[in-house]
């Protein structure tokens, strides 16, 4: 069970839930700005994500987000996605094919006005070095201008928790360092705490404080992330942090 | 001088139209629904669905006759609504070009609905969208063209309907006498020139409204 802390957690995760013959079991608590979720293809770690925003349907369990119950199936609680303030970006993106640049940005921000939706979109895109790609459609950016894009579209709502599902799969070497350091600096910057999923164990040391090891399903370890890098505590979570 | 037979063209337009806004109404949220793999009942439904597209257009008529006919269920809840007899109207006329070219809607739609990634509603839900806003500014526009192309089918369908509209609605001229109708019509009474133009007036009307729909529903931009 996840207890209730004095402080509360930026993020209690407590999830089983059955897919086809897949098990996920998940459970830890994190209280990192930057939690990383790390673990080879089929882990579970992107459904664990689509737990998170409450796009899946099944399974049962606890989630809190700094305290804030968004699910509790024991107690009949489960909050939908948009009502949960959580935001995701998709592993490719998900910018809508049919919009401009500006017109994603501004999609999740239908309750503001025209003109504070306007100026939020505008400062959003100079935040993220996007001025004069806002008439641009999604097909005329590059992969790492895409993903400056997906950013600023899923922080415009301002949410609790930002999702990241395997965010700089899509870009090659020299992008994604730049990306990295971008993210890192836009955490600093906002505030929002982060989930990251990830198979690169590179994302995970230059990103995260917080590691949780997940293989078929399962968390083999969470903790901080140097400690664990450092020592893993069981030969299990020696050989995935061994695999990269 | 032959006279075009004007009225028979356009009620066939008019037919057409109305069946085809009935389509749209009635077959766009079927389409959506039928293309959820979640759906209970999915497979009887979609058979159920195209089983117009393969029917004889008399089998289809008759069991239409059956439905909305005097001794029928639909035909008597209309008189008790006060809406009169349905058969032999031009609502027959509509109701039939309905049955036979809904079908194409629903199943262009469909794989149009069945071609959006599901990452781009599910994105639209972390944003705060509720389902309906999500369907009329995300799914609906990106599966524009399969829908644009599904109007035209039916469209073109309905026009060109002729076995089910006889048999349920008649040829009663300026009512129910729709240019397909009266085509075979004037043959039977060896007008063959009435017949002549009056095909050509279907065809070359069909052909320009399905030119304008193939041109709406090109490629788009993105």
């Amino acid at each position: 069970m996840v207890g209730r802390a004095a402080a509360p957690h930026v993020l209690e995760v407590d999830l089983r839930a059955r897919v086809g013959t897949f098990r996920l079991e998940v459970r830890f608590r994190s209280s990192a700005g930057v939690t990383a979720l790390f673990g080879p293809s089929g882990a579970g770690k992107t459904l664990t994500l689509r737990h998170l925003a409450g796009l899946e349907a099944g399974g049962e369990g606890v989630v809190r987000v700094g305290g804030r119950v968004v699910e509790d199936t024991a107690a009949g609680i489960r909050i939908p996605a948009r009502e949960r303030r959580i935001g995701m970006v998709f592993q490719e993106y998900a910018l809508f094919p049919h919009l401009n640049v500006r017109e994603n940005v501004g999609y999740g921000l239908q309750n503001l006005d025209r003109e504070a939706r306007r100026a939020r979109v505008r400062s959003l895109l100079s935040e993220m070095g996007l001025e004069g790609f806002g008439h641009r459609r999604p097909a005329q950016l590059s992969g790492g201008e895409k993903q400056r894009v997906a950013l600023a579209r899923a922080l415009a709502p301002e949410p609790d928790l930002l999702l990241l599902d395997e965010p700089f799969a899509a870009l090659d070497f020299r992008v994604r360092r730049g990306l990295r350091e971008a993210l890192g600096e836009l955490h600093r910057r906002t505030g929002v705490p982060l989930v990251l999923v990830t198979h690169l164990l590179e994302d995970v040391r230059r990103l995260s404080d917080h590691l949780v090891l997940l293989d078929q399903g399962r968390v083999v370890a969470a903790g901080p992330t140097r400690t664990l890098l450092a020592d893993p505590p069981s030969p299990e979570a020696q050989a995935l942090i061994g695999e990269e | 001088m032959i006279a075009v037979d004007l009225p028979p063209l356009a009620l066939s337009l008019w037919v057409a139209l109305w069946a085809t806004v009935l389509s749209l109404g009635v077959g766009l949220p079927l389409a959506w629904l039928l293309a959820r793999r979640t759906l209970p009942g999915r497979d009887l439904l979609t058979v159920l669905i195209l089983l117009p597209m393969v029917l004889p257009p008399t089998v289809l008529g008759y069991y239409l006759l059956v439905m909305i006919g005097t001794g029928g269920p639909v035909g008597r809840a209309a008189e008790a609504l006060g809406l009169g007899r349905i058969v032999f109207t031009p609502t027959a006329a509509v109701l039939a070009a309905f049955v036979a070219s809904a079908p194409f809607l629903v199943r262009a739609a469909q794989a149009g609905f069945e071609g959006v990634d599901p990452a781009f509603p599910d994105a639209a839900r972390t944003l705060g969208r509720g389902e309906l806003s999500i369907w009329l500014t995300i799914t609906v526009p990106l599966a524009w063209r399969s829908i644009v192309a599904g109007v035209a089918l039916t469209f073109a369908r309905a026009i060109g309907e002729f076995g089910a509209t006889i048999m349920v609605a008649g040829s009663i001229p300026g009512r129910t006498r729709t240019g397909s109708i009266a085509v075979y019509d004037h043959v039977q009474a060896g007008r063959m020139e009435e017949a002549h133009l009056l095909a050509l007036g279907l065809a070359l009307t069909t052909a320009g409204i399905l030119f304008l729909l193939t041109r709406v529903g090109r490629a788009p931009g993105w």
